[in-house]
């Protein structure tokens, strides 16, 4: 018998030192692709750049608005509408990161990843906070630019706005995991855009206020308000302006609790949905 | 949050323990069944070339032993851990190349290195030192600071070899490792992985639909429509179907059991 055979690491169990280096290992990682993909980074700052520019400036004229909370003057539609986009940005980067991981060339990355000794639900939440971790950076180059927009909120805004955008990052990345796992027919990014990402966006609060969907249809009133999008939104919406919306709080920690044992309970590879539906990527 | 897991390694005799031991293993998607009672045992410092046709069922058994899925029948043990219920203690034992490309193009060979080892735990200074020993064995040492992109195949294949040594696994499985690249990046990798075997003790299971990549020293086994169809050495193999070489042999089995897939187990 070889001797290294006899030297089979006789480790048990993992330190907490090393779940930090897995999960520093994680983020670093997805930062430097991202980095990397010049064509990303500008793609997920146009779209809502074209929304700002062009899209807000055109209802400008059209919309006009009660003052209601969080604003406590008069607001123009491109500052109404910086909160929705913000997010917007993290429902585009949470569903581009959790579906392109299984679906397009990342299928390997997937298998990668979840080859990995540390306990599965760990691995999952880790690539969570790494897509949370770029979506902040996309965010503020996003507010970086809308600055000089003259969108100006608070300055102290900026710093209470950071829990609300790491809380919704979390959410909408755990949800764009869930569906990843569960719904073989998004199997496009075109089919998420029209099945997800769009009835989303449009049926919240990130283009206009819900009392002025109200007096248009109060069955679409609470559409939106059923919508965890919403609550996304008006909870960035509140926290860029050094405030607290509790509902949407409690909404979104909610959902993101649900989305996340929701993803790893279908990413488990006993109970889970892969291997149900005969795998991603499976040829064989 | 330190998980514990029972090992079972600290026993006495653990070495002699088959480096994967896959028993009664069964596998169905849906009602297509990709895989009907396979059992095979690899003892430490092995080299196993798992033979069979594209859709043999082949890569179905790597994602069962790298748990991808649950296996739904049967027992897969790594070193006497089973991946079922240890699976920590059996997946740190275990290297996998994936037939699919899985290196990020766009970073460089050594931050893909340093990303594998942070998941298995291992921090960045000694990453670093092992993947400059693994990248100079591979001999890449002057392309640690290129990216991915500028690689030729076999030089992927190869950091990705290297990349599966990182944590010092015990068993390394690759599927389908020589796709694509030509005959001369074909035998550089062939041969540096059988050296892993005869220098390092590691075991290989080698899965491949090419019969030239078996020699004589190595115990093959031949999955055919999801059924193991014979298992052991290469001499043994050929002579058990009074074939003359491994080539006619593999075309004997596959051959004669072109009965479809295998039915249901009832």
């Amino acid at each position: 018998m070889n001797s290294t055979t006899l030297a089979l690491a006789p480790q048990t169990g993992f330190s907490l030192a090393q779940y930090a280096i897995c999960l520093n290992g994680i983020v670093w990682r997805e930062t430097l692709r991202f980095l990397h993909q010049r064509e990303r980074f500008i793609a997920a700052l146009v779209r809502p750049l074209v929304w700002l520019f062009v899209f807000a400036a055109g209802f400008r004229q059209v919309l006009g608005f009660s003052i209601i909370p969080p604003y406590e003057v008069y607001v123009l539609y491109g500052e109404y509408v910086t909160p929705g986009l913000m997010a917007m940005i993290q429902l585009f980067n949470g569903m581009q990161s959790s579906l392109s991981m299984v679906y397009d060339r990342e299928m390997g990355n997937m298998r990668t990843l979840l080859v990995s000794p540390l306990p599965r639900w760990y691995l999952l939440s880790a690539k969570l906070i790494a897509g949370t971790a770029v979506s902040l950076l996309q965010v503020y180059a996003f507010l970086a630019i809308a600055w000089l927009w003259e969108i100006e909120p608070p300055p102290i805004g900026y710093l209470t706005v950071l829990p609300a955008l790491i809380l919704s990052g979390l959410m909408l990345g755990a949800l764009g995991m869930l569906l990843s796992s569960i719904i073989k027919q998004l199997e496009n990014f075109a089919g998420v855009m029209n099945f997800v990402i769009f009835p989303m966006f449009f049926a919240s609060s990130a283009l206009y206020p819900l009392w002025r969907v109200k007096e248009a249809s109060p069955v679409l009133y609470h559409i939106c308000q059923l919508n965890p999008f919403t609550h996304a939104v008006e909870l960035i919406r509140f926290a860029l302006y050094g405030k607290l919306n509790e509902v949407s709080l409690a909404v979104v920690f909610g959902c993101t609790v649900l989305f996340m044992v929701g993803a790893i309970v279908a990413y488990d590879p006993s109970r889970g949905f892969v291997a149900r539906r005969g795998g991603p990527g499976e040829a064989a | 949050m330190v998980a514990v897991e029972r090992h079972s390694e600290t026993q006495p005799g653990a070495a002699l323990l088959p480096a994967l031991a896959i028993e009664g293993v069964s596998h169905s998607y849906g009602s297509r069944q990709a895989l009907a009672d396979v059992s095979l045992s690899i003892p430490p410092a092995t080299f196993v070339v798992l033979l069979g046709l594209n859709g043999a069922g082949k890569s179905t058994l790597f994602s069962l032993i790298t748990r991808l899925f649950g296996t739904q029948r049967g027992q897969i043990r790594i070193f006497g851990h089973d991946i079922a219920r240890t699976p920590g203690a059996a997946l740190r034992l275990l290297g996998v190349v994936f037939q699919l490309r899985t290196l990020d193009l766009d970073l460089s060979v050594m931050q893909n290195l340093i990303y594998h080892a942070a998941l298995h735990g291992i921090g960045r200074r000694i990453a670093l030192d092992r993947a400059k020993d693994l990248l100079a064995r591979v001999e890449l040492s002057d392309r640690a600071e290129d990216k991915i992109r500028k690689l030729s195949g076999g030089q992927m294949r190869r950091v990705e070899i290297a990349r599966a040594l990182l944590h010092r696994p015990r068993l390394l499985l690759l599927d389908e490792p020589t796709v694509g690249l030509d005959i001369r990046a074909r035998a550089d990798i062939l041969s540096h992985v059988r050296s892993l075997v005869a220098e390092e003790g590691v075991s290989v299971l080698w899965a491949t639909h090419l019969v030239d990549e078996v020699s004589d020293a190595d115990t093959v086994a031949v999955l055919h429509h999801g059924r193991l169809l014979a298992y052991g050495p290469a001499q043994e193999v050929v002579t058990g179907v009074h074939a003359k070489d491994i080539g006619s042999a593999f075309a004997r089995l596959t051959e004669s059991k072109v009965s479809g897939p295998p039915e249901r187990p009832a």
